[in-house]
């Protein structure tokens, strides 16, 4: 007797789609090579996605972009994007994520999100076939979550990457199984649910929300308790408090035997995996993190250069071109003032201060963001890539 | 009880960029009101507190707009791209069938070769010249992007920013350190020296304008300091010039390729591969001749100022934007006009802030002439025509040397001829 095997999504179509050029074997190798020579001579000095974007900018062997299809709301602040990706969308494994890049106020900001649609690419609660969906709770200080919820609308452009994480289930998957989610933290084991659900034998889960209201996806999931395949308990903050974890004794009394998979806020996560160690069984914890930090700008700080792996103090009124000069890396410059772009070098992560007018750039993204390093200082902390 | 010192701008750690600053914490020198050439200096009658003021209320002023940047610029950049590369292939596919007559004329060629001369302005001007400015980095759009962008021109992305973008913006007017001033072969100020080489200019002018994009490429290699430093120079400074020298021709053959072999030869077809040729040379030197006119407005016409080089020592952000304004020129007409020059008709505004989105000066312009009059300095403006037959007149006056109280033009010529057959019978000898 084998254990149910899960069926991954496997990454197909649009990977092994030909591509102009990508093959060039055979005897019409040298054809598309020469096609794809031609086209990048015709369109010098751009390149000929260029051009073709302007037409289809979802077609194949584009960058990955998608169209907002539905925008539909779960709770009173949390709401379900459900986008149709570009020809090149390459599939998922339930509980992975994408980023996803929008232009917000003419400023494009990435964000990642989980993916909670059918990997099959079939229709599943109310989402399209062929569409992929997110869910996200809009959050005061969240520019991007609050514009997914309460702005955007269908019809909207949106940059995507390829769905990555290893926050998924095993194959064959475990015999006994907890899901123990706060918040949207729902988003990932959703993903799993709609997908898994079927062959999962055992499942316990512990949803945590501030209250009733609050619960995403409240409806499907009571739906899957009262049917009797999934134990569902609801930690709800206004009735039971914050979960204290010396709690899941009673809810759920064989955690220790159970291979747990936990999404929530930072402090949640902070305070299982210590129970978990407590426990002596680390390695049954699968934990998905999003956010790693807040920035706090600050006045001066540390600055990581981060390939030449160095980390050194500076004060708020030292240009960080300055700073990594005297520290001796070679260093893109150009006119010291501003007015140039030669020393633009990519942020990963912290936040820095514009000399000339105070002004703080906090990196917020999952992506690189280019700054001038000439003109601005460090606060808090700051990592440049070079 | 001890007082804490007041904590002033000046207080600054040594060492910073005095251009970040609006103040200085040294004692300015006195500016003079004569200049060397015995013209009036537009800026004597300004206090250091008074330019201090300029440099505070420019601040606040491109701290407003920058600020309000937004979804609208956004899609005004999003949509020049836009127009711009489809009437770019519009304007190719036409002139497939460019060598078709029709009653002894050829529609496609005309129509053709207009669509693609204007394809081209845009793409230099409104997009290239001002993405790679950084104006549109804010958008975090890779693709329009300071970084990665590269012009449908003779000269690399790279080496143009270099001699532009840090060069010429930042020693914008200043002899001997911004080489646009005359672009090291023209003599369009009276305190550049005249030699007999000026006599020339005109001619040379007219070549310049004709192969513009080829003069910008040589001018961003920096050809003529290597031809005349060659000998001096280091084996690194060598092998750098090679590596810039090599890049420049790659993207030679690659414009050339482009314009003049594979879309002639994608029109034989039609049998327009001829006409398409010419037309392309046509629209290539329609957008040289077009660029090089409006950026000759920019800093020739009467009026503009030049600074000397040990002027700008340990200059403030202040006396940097005083020097951008007298030395900087508008265009004044239309809005097709200002799109056309790529906003450069907005010289003034353009050079105060160079990165701020182009299409953001026209609404400043009217803020900065009211600034610069009520501090008595000149705004420099005129039409396009009258700006630009300024600076031809100018470029044909300074060919001959500056006049001198009592000795005629002409012996100074005679004299520098003779000398010159001097040294060259010395030479010989």
């Amino acid at each position: 007797m084998s254990a149910p095997s899960i069926d991954r999504a496997t990454p197909s179509a649009g990977a092994t789609r030909p591509r102009l050029g990508a093959h060039t074997d055979g005897p019409l190798g040298g054809v598309v090579r020469g096609a794809r020579k031609l086209a990048e001579a015709l369109a010098t000095p751009l390149v000929p996605a260029d051009y073709l974007d302007l037409i289809d900018p979802m077609r194949s062997g584009a960058d990955l972009r998608g169209r907002i299809v539905e925008v539909r709301p779960e709770t009173a602040d949390a709401a379900t994007v459900v986008i149709r990706p570009g020809r090149g969308w390459r599939g998922h494994v339930p509980g992975q994520y994408i980023r996803i890049g929008i232009d917000i106020g003419g400023v494009r900001h990435w964000r990642a999100y989980s993916l909670t649609h059918r990997a099959d690419g079939s229709p599943a609660a109310g989402i399209p076939a062929g569409c992929i969906a997110i869910t996200t709770k809009a959050i005061p200080e969240g520019k991007v979550s609050r514009h997914l919820v309460r702005e955007a609308g269908p019809g909207t452009l949106v940059m995507l990457d390829q769905a990555t994480g290893d926050f998924t289930l095993p194959s064959p998957a475990p015999a006994k199984v907890l899901f123990l989610t706060a918040g949207s933290g729902i988003t990932p084991v959703m993903g799993m649910l709609r997908n898994h659900l079927t062959e999962l034998r055992d499942v316990a889960h512990v949803h945590c929300a501030p209250s009733e209201r609050d619960v995403i996806f409240a409806a499907e999931l009571a739906a899957h308790h009262e049917s009797g395949r999934m134990a569902l308990s609801l930690n709800l903050d206004d009735v039971h408090g914050m979960l204290e974890l010396d709690r899941l004794d009673a809810l759920v009394p064989d955690w220790r035997e159970r291979e747990t998979w936990l999404c929530g806020p930072t402090a949640l996560l902070d305070a299982a995996e210590a129970h978990w160690a407590d426990a002596g069984i680390p390695e049954r914890l699968h934990v998905e993190r999003f956010r790693p930090s807040v920035v706090e700008p600050g006045e001066g700080g540390t600055v990581t250069f981060a390939r030449s792996g160095l980390t050194l103090e500076a004060d708020g009124a030292t240009p960080i071109l300055d700073a990594g000069e005297g520290a001796g890396i070679l260093m893109p410059s150009g006119c010291r003032m501003g007015i140039c772009f030669g020393c633009v070098l990519p942020m990963r992560a912290g936040a820095i201060r514009d000399l000339r007018t105070g002004e703080v750039t906090v990196h917020e993204s999952d992506e690189p963001l280019p700054v001038q390093t000439c003109v601005n200082a460090v606060a808090g902390s700051c990592e440049i890539d070079i | 009880m001890t007082l804490a010192p007041e904590r002033h701008a000046s207080t600054k750690p040594q060492g910073i960029n005095p251009r970040l600053r609006v103040q200085s914490d040294t004692p300015r020198p006195q500016r003079p009101a004569l200049k060397k050439s015995g013209r009036p200096n537009p800026a004597a009658h300004l206090t250091p507190e008074q330019i201090e003021g300029i440099g505070h209320e420019l601040d606040a002023l491109r701290k407003e707009v920058m600020d309000s940047r937004g979804e609208r610029d956004a899609a005004y950049i999003r949509k020049v791209i836009k127009t711009q590369r489809y009437l770019e292939m519009g304007s190719r596919a036409v002139l497939l069938f460019s060598g078709v007559k029709v009653k002894g004329i050829r529609p496609a060629w005309w129509l053709g070769t207009a669509g693609l001369s204007v394809a081209k302005i845009l793409e230099n001007m409104e997009i290239g010249h001002n993405v790679m400015h950084g104006q549109w980095d804010w958008m975090r759009d890779p693709k329009i992007h300071s970084t990665a962008w590269e012009w449908d021109n003779a000269s690399p992305a790279s080496q143009w920013k270099h001699s532009h973008n840090e060069i010429h913006h930042t020693f914008t007017n200043v002899l001997g350190r911004d080489n646009d001033l005359g672009y090291g072969i023209l003599r369009v100020d009276e305190d550049q020296k005249w030699t007999l080489f000026s006599l020339f200019q005109p001619i040379w002018h007219v070549g310049n304008a004709l192969l513009f994009e080829y003069s910008i490429a040589a001018y961003d290699l920096e050809l003529g300091k290597y031809v005349a430093t060659k000998n001096r120079m280091t084996d690194e400074q060598k092998a750098e010039f090679r590596a810039n020298r090599s890049e420049v021709l790659q993207k030679i053959k690659r414009q050339a390729t482009k314009d003049y072999l594979v879309h002639p030869a994608m029109s034989a077809v039609t049998g327009s591969a001829r006409t398409t040729l010419t037309a392309n040379l046509v629209a290539n030197l329609v957008r040289n001749v077009w660029t090089n006119t409006v950026i000759i407005c920019g800093h020739f016409p009467p009026g503009i100022s030049t600074f000397e080089k040990t002027s700008i020592e340990g200059e403030t952000r202040g006396e940097w934007y005083l020097r951008q304004m007298l030395g900087s020129g508008n265009i004044s007409g239309s809005k097709a006009m200002h799109v056309m020059t790529g906003n450069l008709s907005h010289q003034i505004e353009h050079h105060l802030f160079p990165d701020m989105p182009s299409n953001r000066y026209a609404q400043i312009a009217p803020r900065i002439q009211d600034l610069m009059e009520r501090h008595e300095l000149p705004y420099v403006t005129g039409s396009l025509w009258k700006q630009a037959a300024s600076v031809y007149w100018k470029v044909v006056e300074l060919s001959l040397p500056n006049k001198v109280e009592g000795r005629r033009r002409r012996d100074i010529v005679r004299l520098e001829l003779k000398k010159a057959q001097q040294k060259r019978r010395r030479a010989r000898r």
